[in-house]
């Protein structure tokens, strides 16, 4: 392996570990937050593509123009799906809130077989993104450049939201402990729907960079990369932002690097391998607070 | 009603059901819906209430329900395709020469499905169970992916046939067969219930740390009960091979097991009568009643709305939501099926027709018999 491929390899690795870091954000704030693993979380990625189609492909409306409206509606998607499916389960044990959750899942992808067909869909190009370009001698696509420099961003902008404005410190105290805040007078539905839009709006930044370079986009399309985007979250101890980048680097370099041995197959086998033994040796990930069981 | 009535009652009902099964058999067709639908249901039931006695009963949340019957039908698969047909079933890849010569009975095969699918489940089961609630259900989800990747995979392209699948599986030969295997299995789940492990496994679904209190050890029990539900999802899914004739690896996806807990939560969690009536239920109501959701329909010249291909699924998953989100306990909640609870659901209903007893209680709705 030259020096250049080594290069070209780690640069997609870093480009696809950071679009699991944007996804696996959603995961870790709602789990900080509510306890609740949230498996719609990959199938809302997947909505964001389609909204994305819908809008780019179906009403020929310009990209900078759709990319809002696809943002915007993710956004709103995230925030009902919580206000129906998750709030009416607040005091009910932690299981109906996760077989609700599984529940959403399976409805947004048999929505969109139903709305969009079980056919796979182009993705549009957005001209800008596709653009060639020549590191020394290392050539990719802007959306694989980009990619990183987009997380990176976001993910300082995201803590300081948390570490210095007032919705910040409410999240905080909201995942410290839920019924304290709420005595303090935090308004624990308000914090939890800033955090699921947060959420959704990292995933639909992130399904943006993911299928650009991608072929085409399908009703599942959203539940394996959110399976792996999850594992990315539970590896850097979840409830923790930076272990979720972390994670989601770590994943995403590993894949890239299986790939290129010629496993591509046990890649993802890899992953869930990844889960169980950080399970069994470190349950907490490696930035994930102790967590104290009460009898 | 007394003990004595009650008895009478069940095994004239059993003989009902069985005398179903014969004129079902006797008029209809090789082919016809209703014989294919009552095999699969009884399928799903099997499938349900091995995951009940893990989810329901045990209280541990498991996600891996499709990976365990995977296993199953792929070893009943491998094991019992005839000599004379591995060839052609192998045609590619060629077919490893210690399977050359297998070829087992049925019921053989359906225990030896089963076995691995536990032992299986032994294996991964002493790590795993470790893992908290949500974390134990995203674990075995995991390990479900796993195992459908590793069978399509190419290492095992001469015994699994890689992602080509295997076929000429044999099928029932008999139509009662599933219905006899199914009985058998839920009747010695019924029994592992009833007995002080099962007991044992409800104190643990109730509280823990109570449990481990009481002198309950809760690691072999959990194991247990991961292992035996592991071994019923074996036998299931051998037995959807049988019915299906063909599998891949794509036969088993997540959604598998999401349609099993779906079955689960509709009939109840925690009630084996539940998930087998909620079993044929949802089963006949997907493959057979809702069927027309997915056509497009015209009333003279009126088109019916939304009603095109993948609606009778949306349809699904929007009862799923209601039934979690405003009927938590499902069809049965926690409790089994009695004759009392029948007669007072009954009269309940006939109260609300004929406008008396319009008590408050009558606003329960629902068939929630005890």
């Amino acid at each position: 392996m030259t020096t250049s491929i080594f290069l070209q390899y780690c640069l997609a690795g870093i480009s696809i570990g950071s679009i699991y870091a944007l996804i696996a954000i959603g995961y870790t704030m709602v789990y900080g937050i509510l306890r609740l693993i949230n498996f719609a979380h990959g199938d809302i990625f997947m909505m964001a593509a389609y909204f994305m189609i819908f809008a780019m492909v179906d009403h020929m409306i310009p990209w900078q123009i759709s990319m809002v409206l696809m943002i915007l509606a993710t956004i709103a998607l995230g925030v009902v799906i919580e206000k129906v499916a998750y709030k009416p389960l607040r005091t009910a044990p932690r299981m109906s809130i996760m077989i609700s959750a599984i529940g959403v899942s399976y409805l947004l992808q048999n929505l969109a077989t139903y709305l969009f067909s079980a056919l796979p869909k182009q993705y549009p190009s957005i001209p800008v993104l596709n653009q060639t370009i020549w590191l020394g001698d290392v050539s990719t696509s802007i959306a694989t450049f980009i990619t990183p420099i987009i997380t990176i961003a976001f993910v300082i902008l995201l803590m300081l939201l948390i570490r210095y404005t007032k919705v910040g410190m409410a999240m905080r105290a909201v995942s410290k402990d839920f019924e304290t805040a709420r005595l303090m007078g935090i308004k624990i539905n308000t914090v939890i729907s800033v955090t699921f839009a947060i959420g959704c709006f990292l995933a639909a930044v992130g399904s943006m960079l993911y299928f650009t370079p991608r072929p085409s986009v399908f009703p599942l399309a959203g539940s394996l990369p959110g399976l792996k985007c999850f594992v990315a979250a539970v590896f850097g101890g979840i409830g923790s932002i930076p272990g979720a980048v972390l994670g989601g680097f770590v994943i995403g370099l590993s894949e890239t690097f299986i790939k290129a041995a010629g496993y591509s197959e046990f890649s993802d086998v890899f992953t869930f391998i990844l889960l169980i033994a950080v399970l069994m040796v470190k349950p907490t990930g490696l930035f994930g607070e102790k967590l104290m069981e009460k009898v | 009603m007394s003990a004595k009535k009650k008895n009478i009652c069940t095994i004239i009902a059993l003989i009902a059901l069985g005398v179903f099964l014969v004129i079902v058999e006797q008029t209809t067709t090789e082919s016809s819906m209703m014989r294919s639908v009552l095999q699969l249901s009884a399928i799903y039931a099997l499938a349900a209430v091995s995951m009940n006695l893990l989810n329901g009963f045990t209280g541990l949340f498991s996600l891996g329900h499709a990976g365990f019957m995977a296993i199953g039908a792929y070893v009943f698969a491998i094991i019992t395709i005839p000599v004379s047909k591995k060839g052609n079933v192998y045609y590619l890849y060629g077919v490893n020469d210690i399977l050359a010569n297998v070829e087992l009975q049925p019921v053989l095969a359906l225990i030896i499905a089963g076995v691995v699918a536990a032992a299986l489940a032994a294996l991964i089961g002493a790590p795993v169970l470790r893992l908290k609630s949500d974390y134990f259900a995203i674990a075995t989800l995991g390990f479900a992916e796993i195992v459908r990747i590793v069978v399509a995979s190419s290492p095992l392209n001469t015994i699994t046939n890689g992602s080509l699948g295997l076929k000429s599986i044999p099928g029932f030969g008999s139509f009662y067969f599933p219905f006899i295997v199914v009985v058998v299995c839920i009747a010695i789940i019924i029994l592992l219930i009833n007995s002080t492990y099962g007991r044992a496994f409800k104190a643990i679904r109730e509280d823990e740390i109570a449990a481990e209190a009481m002198g309950i050890n809760l690691a072999s029990h959990k194991q247990m009960s991961f292992i035996t539900s592991s071994f019923f999802a074996g036998i299931s899914g051998a037995l959807m091979a049988m019915y299906l004739g063909a599998i891949t690896s794509t036969t088993f996806p997540i959604t598998l097991t999401y349609n099993i807990l779906l079955i689960v939560v509709i009939g109840g969690m925690g009630s084996v009568t539940g998930s087998i009536v909620a079993a044929f239920l949802v089963t006949f109501a997907k493959e057979w009643w809702l069927r027309f959701l997915d056509q497009e329909m015209i009333i003279g010249t009126f088109q019916v709305p939304f009603l095109r291909t993948g609606f009778r699924m949306v349809v699904f998953s929007i009862i799923l939501m209601l039934v979690v989100l405003f009927w938590r306990k499902g069809l049965m909640g926690q409790k089994e099926f009695s004759w009392d609870g029948l007669v007072r659901t009954l009269k309940k209903i006939g109260g609300i027709f004929t406008g008396k007893n319009r008590k408050p209680s009558a606003s329960e709705g629902g068939g929630a018999s005890e």
